[in-house]
């Protein structure tokens, strides 16, 4: 028994709560959750599928291997192919295609690229290698800026000159606002990422729900916290009420963990952000504030071309605004495999296209 | 890649706040995580870990709360 995770996968209680969403049920309503996880553990336990005729899970933007832009992708490529360099980065960046082929095939040409679990894992790589320069690759949300944001906090301190970063953080609100602004926008419904939230509160949402009269719901990642998210979002919905509701509770506070968001607004500051697929969001990502550009690697690496956005046949752009599904690209699980993948969302184990791959190709084949 | 996952922590190592870090428990695997966004952890708190980091305590009074929630639904549609 694993404390906090199996007692919120029990498939019978799942099955009741999803018949209990039946009854609240008396119209269709379309619901989007944000976070490449919970897409994941939606389609990996099938929860879209045992919810009533009409409403419709879409797929949100929170997969950040996916919105990362090809050309930072490049730009990693020819840092990590100089000469003394160690570039390091999460497992799943490694494999996605950019411009100029993925951070794997230039390691395959002998660029020393290497997997990290932890910001701190290359932090110590630095320390390890002071002759060396380590650049780290830095993605994600909201969660993990904080990770991020220590590193270097803890670089400074120790007076290491060796490290710097390759920053592409970026920020869920203002993709919500981008979304709800798009003529084609068909969400009436979100299911906020609860370990984003965990970290910065929820008070941000608060005024988008208002302005797009959208109802929000934070919510968690096992079955039974997304039952309980959507189950919560429709009562909403049905009894027309807008409101930001926290169904996260063991983990979200509504100010989320000061002393992350302290971190995260002493070593970054906002800045517009190019999201692949999507394109550039004002005020969406973050870079490193003045005080910290000595620790960035465009800095660093003067003349590092960050290429524009490539143009591709690949829908994941319209997947991950969540107006098609990965079943209605003509090249899913044909021309575009985890192994070929054609964009990003089929890399990324996160990814909408994984996942359908995954779960639901014997469906699709059908 | 927002991927976290509970762990109990089992012992805590530093007295600086920035470099304060444990040994968590996850399922019988034991990893280290950096404790310096969670001062209040204690030794037995469950706490949730992302990229190598703790990034809250997990609230034990409030995921039972969830829980009977969940069964006060549950419980409705069974009977």
């Amino acid at each position: 028994m694993v404390k906090y995770v199996d007692e919120f996968r029990d498939p019978a209680a799942a099955r009741h709560y999803a018949d209990a969403i039946a009854r609240v049920t008396t119209r269709p309503w379309t619901i989007m959750e944000i976070c490449g996880g919970q897409t994941h553990a939606i389609v990996r336990h099938g929860i879209d599928q045992m919810l009533p005729d009409g409403i419709l899970l879409l797929h949100g933007p929170g997969c950040p291997v996916c919105v990362t832009p090809s050309g930072m992708i490049d730009a990693a490529i020819s840092i990590a192919e100089r000469s003394g360099v160690i570039l390091c980065t999460f497992g799943d960046m490694l494999r996605v295609p950019g411009g100029q082929g993925s951070l794997l095939s230039a390691r395959g040409r002998g660029a020393d690229v290497r997997m990290v679990y932890s910001p701190l894992d290359a932090l110590a790589l630095a320390q390890e290698n002071p002759a060396r320069e380590v650049v780290f690759f830095a993605i994600g949300f909201e969660t993990t800026a904080p990770t991020t944001a220590m590193a270097v906090l803890q670089a400074e301190r120790e007076g290491l000159s060796n490290f710097s970063l390759l920053v592409s953080h970026v920020l869920v609100p203002p993709a919500m606002e981008a979304l709800l602004s798009d003529p084609a926008n068909g969400v009436q419904g979100f299911l906020a990422a609860g370990h984003v939230c965990t970290v910065t509160g929820y008070r941000e949402y608060e005024p988008i729900a208002r302005r797009f009269g959208i109802p929000i719901v934070v919510t968690g990642f096992e079955p039974l916290d997304l039952l309980q998210g959507i189950y919560l979002c429709i009562r909403q919905l049905e009894e027309g009420r807008v409101e930001v509701e926290n169904q996260y509770r063991r983990l979200v506070h509504p100010e989320g963990n000061a002393r992350a968001c302290a971190a995260v607004d002493r070593v970054f500051c906002v800045r517009s952000q190019q999201w692949r697929g999507i394109g550039e969001i004002e005020a969406s990502g973050l870079g490193l504030a003045p005080d910290y550009e000595p620790f960035d690697a465009l800095v660093r690496f003067p003349g590092t071309a960050v290429p524009p956005e490539d143009q591709t046949s690949c829908i994941s752009g319209e997947i991950l605004r969540g107006v098609r599904k990965p079943c209605d690209c003509p090249a899913f699980a044909t021309a575009c495999t985890p192994e070929h993948p054609l964009g990003a969302t089929m890399v990324s184990s996160e990814g909408a296209c994984a996942a359908y791959y995954r779960y639901r190709r014997p469906l699709v084949a059908e | 890649m927002c991927l976290a996952v509970p762990g109990e922590v089992l012992s805590i190592d530093g007295d600086d706040v920035l470099m304060r870090d444990g040994r968590i428990a996850f399922a019988g695997v034991v990893k280290r995580a950096c404790l310096a966004y969670v001062p209040e952890a204690k030794i037995g708190d469950y706490v949730l870990v992302h990229a190598g980091f703790a990034i809250a305590v997990i609230d034990a009074v409030e995921a039972q709360r969830t829980l009977a929630l969940i069964e006060e639904i549950v419980a409705e549609d069974r009977w």
